[in-house]
């Protein structure tokens, strides 16, 4: 990742980049109100009294969505403060039933941490740069509203009404579309690993704010303008990269970048003015009177530590520790499901000769090849981790060769048996017999006079057509070692 | 054959258990007695039903031999902040009109869990923002008390006005009321019965339409101190479904109650004695130090310096809370919707609201808005937390130094309906010696102590340390005995 630099006819500019990204908290039921969370559900089937705003329904914290944003906060080494307090952010809309949003702004919830990033993706031990996270809130999503339901009317979903979310908001600390990539696929990582949100942006559970500014390198910020509601990485990129352009476009006509509200327009891949500054809202925020500040226990607290998964970063540096090369290992770890189907097979490979890098390399090459061509993720695989301990022990031990594991391996797909099973039952076993290997080098050797010929007369180059002949005789179940061993001799004569 | 209406809730609960009348008796003779006095419209709605239904519970249960509940046959009116299922509520505003909850608030299901039956819902100023219940959408309270010799219909206290009405007046032996800033004890003063506002989170929010969430609580309003203890031991208690609920069992209040007062010191706040309080109001405080004093009490002076600063606080914290709370009101899931002809949503929220709030609420509305508003939030709201503060530490520090308050309870008796209406400020000052005790969240009560030279009912307020409502009960006990306060209204209506 060299310098990201926007090419403008004043110069270089540099963009500076900060992300706000609204996480769903994986729980089963919203913030303040019992009510389910599941996606996807009929509309206002899942709205509570307290969801709906009716009159003296109270809110009551989930401390499930709590302790989800607080080992969220510890994943990235983040200040936990063990007092915070929720307040309330008024404004009146119809996807918002209360009249205000419950959010934290004075006192959040979690405080600075900071999350690394590779500026190389595909060298995971090359240079990093870390990204200041300046806070976790906890607040309530909003409703949904849909215009396109009636002519003249809109329809509201109060589903989404009330269900937690985390903001995690960034520094200015990004510079380039591709650091902020790099941010928001390793923060999704993160969430995921944590278990605290499932990182779906399709679905709305994750998305970004996004916030850009252009100056000349060296200089203060600029004013910056802040795109809502981003809802893929991709689209991230590309927002940043639209309005990065579009400020510099504006600076050197001797305009004015105006702080606003914007959105993205996935279409076009540009972004428009929403609201300016001027016509924002006043959210009179008031700590809200309704909740008590939350104080958090230690044992609370210790709890939460103590149910962190282990987190990506270690992760990587314990797969490297077992051979794996810095990008297997990357690869391997940056998904969770990926991972812990990783670690199964670890797990499953204990107590055979098989090594963890040759693992990796099966697992990137074959497996991976294998969901691709099958368009499954690997939490559909139809391999087991202990299937392919057990078809790698066999490869390590002898048992079966390079070319029959794939047959192996293809016909494990196919059937969903074992290897062992597979192996049995077809024979695909490779034999090191040497008495069947020598009867049919024998064989091979009768019956290419002419190529025996040529090598004894020095062509050594016909000693893979010897080989392969032999192979292709043996059904390719020979072990490959012994036939080379028993050719050179047979050769020799 | 006795008046069954002239009891109060021990005897009827008494009565109902020893045998000597039925629970249906008792209904129908308060249902008698509501159904007859329309020209006092201290009831919205009347639920004559739900009284018999509760009442032939009480005696079907004592017929099978069955433990009476602590509330059975006891007929009581709800005011009509609480919501309660299948009966309208309304909060007295327009904007409520029509609205029927599907559920019932926790403390109305406390008291007919406790066997308790309701006659109907209590007029109260709107949104129990009032002194004089004149702010109520649909007609003021008229006080059952006359000046002698005079017509001129006379304020019943705000904002549980329809419950003073209703106790005094021999409608209902007891009656629920909610306290913000004074909306139990003033009421009470001005209709020379009892009532007791708990300490903040003795009795649940849940179900009770929010004025200042931060101050709101529930409390009975009844005809002597241990009616009183009765029915709030029925209507306290830890509710999971409000935050702010204290997770504290509910003490045996009736069962502790004494009127020695031998080792106790009461405090008397030279701060409460105010510029231009009538001579008969300091006449009768001197009069309750006395009766204190005589039940075995040492008399303190105490110093609470911030007093002078509690009402303007009052009158910033109250209103900012309820122009958050209220703006759930907009017209889009129940109650009042004004849409007008091609009308947009803000439009719309405009009209409804405009249409369906009173000029009181507005005011408020305004008053909170403004005072949130960036800008002035910190020298409004801010500061005003801060007077919060020090008031909660005066009273501290004067609780060192004695176990209860005493101090008048309003500063004049009953006034015409009318008088304040036009000032604003005239009216909020009623509540300046109720108002420090709402502010640091403490038990407080008024007891009737005399009349006036008008023959118009005076309170004395008792002030408890937090969780302290078996301090201020005793104490109440202590002046109701020496009082011996039996001045009832005259039936006109």
């Amino acid at each position: 990742m060299s310098e990201y630099r926007i090419q403008g006819a004043s110069g270089e500019w540099e963009v500076v980049i900060g992300l706000e990204v609204h996480a769903q908290v994986t729980t089963n039921a919203k913030l303040f109100s019992g009510a389910a969370t599941a996606f996807g559900a009929e509309p206002n089937t899942q709205v509570s009294l307290v969801d709906a705003a009716m009159p003296g329904m109270l809110p009551v914290p989930n401390m499930e969505c709590i302790r989800q944003a607080v080992r969220t906060g510890m994943a990235i080494d983040a200040q936990i403060n063990k007092w915070s307090r929720f307040d309330r952010k008024n404004y009146f809309y119809a996807d918002l039933p209360q009249g205000y949003q419950i959010s934290q702004l004075y006192h959040p919830l979690v405080g600075e941490g900071a999350i690394e990033i590779s500026l190389d993706e595909k060298n995971p031990d090359g240079p990093t740069k870390s990204i200041g996270v300046e806070r976790i809130h906890v607040e309530q999503d909003a409703g949904k509203l849909m215009h396109d339901q009636h002519p003249t009317r809109s329809y509201v979903d109060l589903n989404r009404s009330g269900v937690a979310l985390m903001e995690i908001v960034s520094r200015p600390d990004m510079r380039s579309p591709a650091e902020a990539g790099a941010y928001l696929r390793k923060l999704r990582a993160i969430l995921r690993y944590v278990g605290s949100c499932d990182g779906n942006m399709e679905e709305g559970s994750m998305r970004a704010d996004v916030n850009v500014s252009v100056r000349k390198p060296g200089d203060e910020f600029g004013t910056r303008t802040e795109t809502k509601n981003v809802n893929s990485v991709r689209f991230v990129m590309a927002a940043i990269e639209y309005e990065a352009k579009r400020q510099v476009a504006v600076l050197e006509d001797g305009g004015k970048i105006v702080q606003e509200t914007r959105l993205f327009n996935v279409e076009s891949g540009t972004t428009r003015s929403m609201r300016s500054k001027e016509d924002a809202h006043d959210y009179r925020y008031f700590p809200d009177p309704d909740l008590l500040p939350l104080e958090l226990t230690d044992a609370f607290l210790e709890e939460c530590r103590a149910s962190l998964p282990e987190l990506p970063d270690a992760k990587r540096r314990r797969y490297e520790a077992l051979g794996l090369t810095a990008y297997n290992a990357g690869v391997l770890t940056a998904e969770v499901e990926t991972a812990r189907w990783f670690d199964g097979l670890l797990d499953a490979l204990e107590g055979t000769s098989a090594k963890p890098a040759q693992a990796a390399n099966w697992v990137a090459a074959e497996l991976f090849g294998a969901l691709n061509r099958l368009g499954k993720d690997i939490t559909e695989s139809p391999v087991s981790p202990a299937q392919a301990a057990e078809l790698l022990a066999l490869v390590a031990d002898g048992t079966l060769s390079g070319s029959l594991s794939k047959q192996v391996f293809e016909i494990m797909l196919e059937t969903g048996d074992g290897p062992s099973k597979i192996v049995e039952e077809r024979g695909l076993k490779q034999t090191s017999d040497t008495g069947a290997i020598e009867a049919v080098i024998a064989e091979v050797l009768e019956k290419n006079p002419n190529q025996l010929g040529q090598y004894r007369a020095g062509k050594e180059a016909l000693f893979g057509f010897f080989v392969g002949q032999t192979m292709k005789a043996m059904g390719g179940k020979a072990n490959p070692a012994v036939v080379n061993d028993l050719l050179k001799k047979a050769l020799a004569g | 054959m006795t008046d069954l209406t002239t009891f109060g809730i021990a005897a009827i609960r008494d009565g109902v258990r020893d045998g000597q009348f039925k629970a249906r008796e008792v209904a129908e003779a308060f249902n008698a007695k509501v159904a007859g006095a329309d020209a006092l419209n201290a009831f919205l709605v009347k639920t004559p039903e739900h009284a018999l239904a509760a009442a032939d519970a009480a005696d079907a249960a004592r017929a099978a031999g069955e433990t009476l509940k602590p509330l059975a046959g006891v007929p009581i009116g709800m005011k009509d902040l609480f919501a309660t299922k299948g009966v309208a509520t309304t909060a007295a505003s327009k904007i409520l009109e029509g609205f029927v909850p599907p559920y019932e608030s926790t403390v109305s299901q406390n008291l007919w869990n406790a066997g308790a039956g309701m006659l109907g819902k209590l007029n109260l100023d709107q949104f129990a923002m009032g002194s004089s219940n004149e702010t109520s959408a649909f007609g003021n309270v008229v006080s059952p008390w006359r000046r002698p010799n005079d017509t001129a219909p006379l304020a019943p206290g705000g904002s549980s006005g329809g419950s003073s009405t209703a106790v005094s007046a021999g409608l209902a032996p007891g009656a629920t009321g909610t306290d913000t800033g004074g909306s139990i004890r003033q009421p009470a003063a001005f209709t020379g019965i009892s009532g007791i506002k708990p300490t903040y989170g003795r009795c649940s929010r849940w179900g009770t339409i929010a004025f200042a969430s931060s101050l709101d609580q529930a409390g009975p309003m009844a005809r002597d101190v241990r009616d009183c203890a009765i029915m709030l031991e029925a209507m306290a208690g830890f509710d999971a479904k409000d935050a702010t609920s204290l997770k504290l069992d509910v003490p045996n209040w009736e069962a502790a109650l004494s009127t020695d007062l031998k080792g106790k010191k009461v405090g008397v706040p030279k701060e409460y004695r105010v510029d231009g309080m009538p001579a008969e109001i300091e006449a009768l405080w001197q009069q309750g130090i006395d009766w204190l004093r005589d039940a075995g009490a040492e008399i303190v002076e105490v110093s609470l310096p911030h007093t002078k600063y509690a009402l303007p606080a009052y009158y910033i914290i109250a209103p900012a809370e309820a122009s958050s709370n209220l703006a759930r009101y907009d017209g889009v899931r129940y109650g009042l919707r004004d849409l007008p002809e091609g009308a947009g949503l803000q439009d719309m929220y405009a009209a409804t609201r405009a249409a369906g709030f009173g000029d009181e609420v507005k005011r408020r509305i305004l008053i909170g808005t403004y005072v949130l508003s960036a800008g002035f939030y910190d020298a409004y709201y801010t500061q005003a937390q801060k007077v919060r503060t020090l008031i909660a530490r005066d009273f501290e520090r004067a609780f060192g130094e004695c176990d209860v308050l005493l101090t008048p309870t309003a500063p004049s008796a009953a006034f015409a309906l009318g008088e304040k209406q036009a000032d604003p400020l005239a009216m909020y000052l009623n509540d300046v010696f109720t108002v420090p005790a709402s502010l640091a969240g403490l038990p407080a009560m008024s007891v009737p102590g005399g009349l006036d030279k008008d023959g118009l009912p005076l309170g004395l307020q008792i002030i408890g340390k937090p969780l302290d409502e078996q301090g201020v009960l005793n104490a109440g006990l202590a002046i109701e005995q020496r009082a011996g306060f039996t001045a009832r209204p005259q039936a006109w209506w």
